[in-house]
């Protein structure tokens, strides 16, 4: 069902050797009582209320809800790029708001990826460069041997020069996902990863996420896609800023 | 993957961008160092102007001063230092001084180190008195034998060409009249004498003056170490100047009377050295009018070259911030995946540097053979004219302008919210 027809080696199953997780099992991502308004134009609009979550390694936890329900903010929170109001969110144990600006960024780029419904690739990198985009902020030697990999079970090896103007939205979405899995991080967040792309590249794309989870890292991915619930772990709901 | 490719991939990738901001930055540097080029070739070329102007006018003013002093030659000696019991009224009556003095003054006058107002001196014993053996009047006037005293020049050839012993020097009406040349014998008070000069007819008493050494004079007129007067050329400074030629003289040679003769040579000398001022006044104002039109040119220059750098900073600015604008998700994407405000304004602030430092060796490119055409000269000469130091300095702030300039927007870019960005999508 998920691993239909697409692109050579989208439908190849990949191996927990193949992703290399670092962490085992364990929280690896623990958020509590997150709260998060933002001021709009007449008054303070509640995104986040009062939400907890733990996601464990190997687990892939799919969140629906509708739009504006405060789903992509919860996804920035738990990606240490939005200070909640209130609350703690931790990854692999450590308080990501407790962190000074640059080391949250740095632990950021060594322990998160993220993946987005636009894709959001470098327009004028290749595939190989968007790929090792993900790890320019690690500080260590850019990982091109495992880019490259990542690259071949995607099945892009042979669009590796190519920009991402000249590539089809599947194809954006594998680049996108092996950035994102890059530089092996415990937990991957993905938003609406499959809003953008056909059913058989939706498909390749929940694959790809099942099998990180299945190699041992956390997902957390907001979505409208009915058959998140069929791949993933726990699907869980939310409604007006509250999980349910 | 690094910074710098990301910086030069970007370059390549909004090429417009990239292209309107080099092209604006290297016009600015452009400007600036043709600014440079304009005025330094206008220096060198009005110095060169002027320079030649005054070696002409030197070399004008050499040739006078040699006229003059051939004229002075001409029309003998300017200052006459006579006993100071010598009647004028004789004296110009006759044409000649009859009173005495010392022949020992001349000496002393020459070899005064204290006396700056004359150079040559020359004494003679002049007497008016019949030519026994030809029964007609002459002025017998005896000369320095060997040579005029010219010390005061430190060795200068003598105006007057002495009368050798034993000879006479013979003016017009008397060779003429006698029929005398060259190598022709007279006797002259019982004395045979060779002629060893005939001058041209001048129209003064000189034609009917006999020449002879002064010691053979003052024998024949029983003046033995006496003469009756000196006559001497006054420096340049003294010129025009008779009370210090006087004070000079009079300090050294007290019990004589100094005269200036021959208004003429004067005249010349004062109109000669009106004309070199005047002609060094009209080089001092073409020199001052050059440099206020150097000033005019600076002054333009000094406004045009910050307009232009003013304009130019404000367009990278805007073009920056343009490029900002179009970024913004990038930029957001960037911060997600883990770089830091610091990244996000290297990777802004390098682009800056790096279009400024190709703009400007693109610019100097343009520049250099551009102003080198309109200076009518060549790239090397124009080159020369801008100086290393001021096309490395050039090359150095150029991209620290064009850094400044994208200043803001790379700050704004370095503190824009990821989050905000991203959830906008």
């Amino acid at each position: 069902m998920c691993c239909g027809k697409g692109d050579k080696g989208e439908n190849r199953r990949i191996s927990n050797n193949e992703f290399r997780i670092r962490k085992g099992d364990g929280t690896m991502l623990k958020i509590t009582n997150i709260a998060q308004s933002y001021r709009g134009s007449a008054d303070e609009v509640v995104a986040v209320r009062d939400v907890s979550l733990a996601v464990n390694g190997g687990e892939f936890v799919a969140v629906q809800g509708p739009s504006g329900c405060g789903k992509t903010t919860l996804l920035l929170i738990c990606g240490a790029l939005l200070a909640p109001d209130s609350g703690t969110a931790t990854v692999e144990g450590t308080d990501l708001y407790a962190l000074p600006a640059d080391a949250r960024a740095r632990f950021r780029a060594q322990h998160i990826g993220f993946v987005f419904q636009q894709f959001h690739l470098i327009p004028y990198l290749n595939v190989r460069d968007n790929v090792l985009a993900g790890a320019l902020a690690t500080g260590a030697p850019l990982p091109a041997t495992r880019a490259e990999e990542l690259i071949g079970r995607f099945g892009l090896a042979g669009r590796i020069q190519h920009l991402p103007s000249e590539l089809s939205m599947g194809e954006r979405q594998r680049v996108a996902l092996a950035r994102a899995l890059l530089n092996q991080p415990g937990l991957v967040l993905a938003d609406e990863p499959t809003g953008n792309l056909d059913e058989a590249s939706g498909d390749v794309v929940l694959t790809a996420l099942a099998d990180y989870a299945r190699a041992g890292g956390a997902v957390l991915m907001v979505t409208h896609d009915p058959r998140a619930g069929r791949i993933a772990s726990r699907t869980l709901s939310m409604r007006a800023g509250r999980l349910a | 993957m690094n910074i710098p490719r990301l910086i030069v991939r970007e370059l390549l990738f909004r090429r417009w961008n990239a292209l309107l901001s080099l092209v604006s930055i290297a016009a600015a540097v452009a400007c600036l160092l043709g600014a440079l080029v304009t005025l330094r070739t206008y220096d060198r070329r009005a110095e060169t102007e002027l320079a030649a102007r005054e070696a002409a006018l030197h070399e004008q003013m050499a040739r006078m001063e040699d006229n003059y002093r051939k004229i002075t030659k001409n029309m003998g000696f300017n200052i006459l230092v006579l006993p100071r019991d010598q009647n004028l009224t004789d004296f110009y009556s006759e044409n000649f001084a009859d009173k005495l003095m010392p022949a020992e003054y001349a000496q002393r006058l020459a070899a005064a180190t204290n006396v700056a107002s004359i150079r040559h001196v020359l004494p003679m014993l002049q007497q008016k008195l019949e030519w026994p053996e030809q029964r007609r009047k002459v002025l017998l006037i005896g000369v320095q034998g060997r040579m005029t005293y010219a010390l005061k020049a430190g060795g200068e050839e003598p105006l007057v060409k002495p009368v050798p012993p034993g000879t006479a020097a013979l003016g017009y009406e008397l060779h003429h009249s006698l029929g005398l040349t060259n190598q022709s014998e007279i006797v002259f008070m019982g004395r045979r004498l060779k002629v060893s000069a005939v001058h041209p007819e001048r129209g003064t008493i000189d034609d009917i003056t006999l020449w002879v050494d002064l010691p053979l004079a003052q024998a024949l007129l029983g003046r033995t170490n006496q003469i009756s007067c000196i006559v001497a050329l006054e420096c340049e400074c003294g010129w025009g100047n008779l009370p210090l030629v006087r004070q000079d003289i009079q300090a050294i040679l007290p019990d004589t009377q100094v005269l200036e003769l021959a208004g003429k040579a004067l005249a010349r000398a004062e109109a000669r050295r009106e004309a070199g001022q005047n002609a060094q006044e009209a080089i001092d104002r073409e020199r001052r009018g050059r440099a206020e039109q150097r000033r005019q040119r600076e002054a333009f220059a000094a406004v045009l070259v910050p307009l232009v750098l003013a304009a130019c900073s404000l367009w990278v600015g805007l073009l920056a911030w343009m490029n900002l604008r179009e970024r913004r998700v990038e930029i957001g994407i960037l911060r997600a995946l883990g770089l830091r405000q610091t990244h996000v304004a290297v990777v802004f602030l390098g682009k800056a540097a790096l279009l400024g430092l190709t703009g400007a060796v693109l610019g100097a490119a343009v520049a250099i053979p551009a102003a080198a055409a309109l200076a009518h000269t060549h790239a090397a000469a124009a080159l020369q004219l801008i100086g290393w130091p001021a096309l490395a300095q050039t090359l150095v702030l150029t991209p620290l302008l064009t850094m400044l300039a994208s200043w803001i927007p790379a700050m704004l870019a370095a503190q824009q919210d990821p989050a905000h960005v991203l959830r906008e999508g």
